[in-house]
């Protein structure tokens, strides 16, 4: 009994009306693709287990942009700034310290650079009273900035360390992910990254669902709703948005971080406007007032993409910019929160219908 | 050194720019409050209906009318079909043009190529000492000052302009008093497209035609649609004026790549300290000016 409601406390962290799935068959369901998800690599190759993995570091980036428009209601078009800036100083750092010590370090200070970054475009937008379009435009073009500058990076005066920022051709030998101490120590390849990115991904999932649906969850989602009102009830609002807005920047931080070293390489495509725009059509098309649906749309997505792109199609960003199109016209919410709705309600009609035919209630508890 | 001829030519290249990439993105702005994302692209459709219709041997300026009917005729489509949809979300619509956006250019890329061969720059040049500056670049410059005064008159001193106000302030108002808006609102969209499209016929001999070049103008636009402030056609001028000053001077001192950082960096300033953009600050200052008198 008292196992039972420590299961439920620590189940009860997660859940809430913010986040879809709360129910034990949502749960139950999550553990077997979960199992899947990390069976995969022993059924295949180091090469897919890798191009999966670039999936999951995408799914990360999209998170990240959930948190920060779905559920604070912030359209930011530069989750790719802080990504980049993260990918670019995890290569800096470690073609510097060419050691696992240099590699354990990078990871952090690259982190904490996109934090930064974040922390301080946040600043000058919110606590500027910029709201709106214009932190979307603002956000916009701090990308498309990024870009020219980093563009322009050819020559050799632009070297940081050893490290050669390379313009265009961008910054190759970036080393893969190793963690360890002294002579021991775990380099992160193939099949082993495909799990880090995984256990990562699933992190950064539950660590958003505890965020969510916590008290501060909740102001969140009340600064999207009303601003006016949630500034009324004593919130400052400006900290909220500037709080979330960083956390996503470290977040988006710490994928770019996995992409410099799942690519062992690193270039301004990062900051390009078609780039900015991928983290903007997963969330949309996944449903981005959901956690689950931006990750299950960036993995769909892309493994969509990259099979038109297999076969030598040119019309892979034309679907996706249609498909976008049409879900903001169709189902603004999104896939994944709509196919839940329709899931949820078939499973309330069949309980009824049971209820109905047996004459005695069911105890098994509804999901949301 | 900086010389002073170049720096007034210098002026004129990015006071026209800035004003040509921002006039169409700003009235949209303004009169509907949607932020079309597809502006680069309509742009870039101005500018091959313009390249296109000049290598099949048309006259210049008609291949120019071309351009611009095509990106009007393209805005036509876009309002019915989507922004129509989404005035009461404006994020929403941003979405939706941004993608559109993107498959425009992929779909030009496929239909078209990585590029097409291009209008030689007209014209010739402005001999001055031992220096010289493009004649169609700074011919551009007056033509951006046609257009704001154009735009000005449109909107001001017609029928269609006070209605298309009128609108914009109050629509339930405006219906009521026997305006049809959604009229107001589609002519309002398709006339931004238009002038998008003069942007990328005007520029199509000046720039590489090539599906990505939309993207070339929106710094610029959205720095001084957001600089700008509310009153679009007063604060795009200002914008202008600031930004291509700031632009032209450390241009001529340092390079392009310096003169953009600058101009950044006045647009920064400026959101920063004046939150309610250059046009907020004029009319501050001419509201104080007539309560004292």
């Amino acid at each position: 009994m008292s196992e039972h409601s420590l299961i439920d406390r620590f189940r009860g962290r997660f859940e809430g009306p913010n986040t879809i799935g709360n129910s034990r068959g949502f749960w139950v369901g999550f553990a077997v693709a979960l199992a899947v998800a990390f069976a995969y690599p022993i059924f295949v190759s180091n090469y897919q287990a890798g191009n999966l993995a670039l999936f999951l570091i995408y799914a990360i980036l999209a998170l990240s942009l959930s948190v920060v428009w779905g559920y604070s209601g912030v359209l930011s078009f530069g989750q790719v700034v802080f990504f980049g800036f993260a990918g670019y100083t995890f290569g800096i750092v470690t073609l510097n310290i060419q050691s696992t010590v240099g590699i354990m370090m990078a990871i952090p200070i690259a982190v904490g650079v996109a934090t930064l970054v974040a922390f301080t475009l946040g600043y000058f937008m919110f606590y500027g009273k910029v709201t709106g379009v214009f932190v979307a435009i603002i956000t916009l073009v701090s990308t498309i900035v990024l870009q020219t500058f980093m563009a322009q990076t050819a020559g050799s005066e632009w070297a940081i360390g050893k490290a050669q920022l390379g313009g265009f051709n961008g910054m190759p030998g970036i080393p893969n992910i190793a963690l360890g101490v002294g002579e021991t120590s775990v380099a992160f390849s193939g099949k082993l990254f495909y799990w880090l990115c995984l256990v990562l991904l699933v992190l950064s999932y539950f660590g958003l669902r505890a965020l969510t649906n916590g008290r501060f969850g909740y102001a969140m989602v009340g600064v999207r709703e009303d601003e006016d009102r949630v500034e009324m009830l004593g919130y400052d609002i400006r900290k909220v948005k500037l709080t979330v807005f960083t956390v996503g920047g470290a977040i988006a931080g710490l994928a770019g971080v996995l992409y410099a070293a799942w690519g062992n390489y690193i270039d301004p495509t990062v900051f390009s406007l078609t780039f900015a725009t991928f983290p903007v059509i997963w969330v949309t098309v996944g449903g981005r007032e959901s956690l689950l649906g931006a990750v299950l749309a960036t993995v769909s997505l892309e493994w969509f993409r990259q099979q038109l792109a297999i076969t030598g199609s040119e019309y892979a960003l034309v679907v996706v910019g249609l498909l976008l199109l049409v879900v903001v016209l169709v189902l603004p919410d999104g896939i994944v929160p709509y196919v839940h709705e329709k899931a949820v309600s078939a499973y309330r009609e069949y309980n009824d219908e049971v209820d109905r035919s047996v004459g005695s209630s069911t105890e098994e508890e509804i999901p949301e | 050194m900086v010389n002073g001829v170049n720096l007034f030519f210098q002026f004129l290249d990015s006071f026209g720019f800035i004003v040509l990439s921002a006039i169409g993105l700003a009235i949209i702005f303004g009169m509907m409050g949607v932020i079309n994302l597809a502006h680069g692209e309509l742009i870039m459709i101005g500018a091959y209906g313009t390249t296109l219709s000049f290598n099949a041997g048309a006259p210049l300026l008609l291949a120019m009318a071309v351009g611009v009917i095509s990106a009007a005729a393209a805005g036509l489509v876009i309002e019915r079909t989507i922004v129509k949809r989404l005035y009461q979300r404006p994020l929403d619509s941003m979405v939706a043009t941004w993608a559109l956006g993107l498959a425009m250019t992929q779909m030009v890329r496929i239909i078209f190529g990585n590029s097409l061969s291009g209008i030689g720059l007209p014209l010739g040049a402005i001999q001055y000492g031992q220096f010289s500056y493009s004649m169609y670049r700074t011919l551009l410059s007056v033509v951006a000052l046609v257009v704001l005064l154009g735009a000005y008159v449109v909107f001001t001193r017609t029928e269609f302009g006070i209605r298309a106000r009128a609108t914009i302030q109050d629509d339930d108002t405006a219906r009521a008093m026997g305006i049809d808006t959604d009229r107001m609102y589609t002519a309002t969209f398709v006339i931004g497209c238009a002038l998008a499209g003069l942007t990328g016929a005007l520029y199509a001999p000046a720039l590489a035609v090539v599906p990505g070049m939309g993207s070339s103008f929106l710094v610029e636009a959205f720095v001084a649609v957001v600089t700008g402030g509310t009153s679009v056609l007063l604060g795009t001028t200002l914008a202008a004026g600031v930004l291509g000053t700031a632009n032209a001077f450390f241009t001529n001192l340092y390079g392009t790549f310096i003169g953009q950082v600058a101009m950044l960096i006045v647009a920064i300033l400026i959101l920063r300290f004046l939150p309610t953009g250059l046009s907020g600050v004029v009319e501050t200052v001419r509201g104080q000016m007539e309560r004292e008198s």
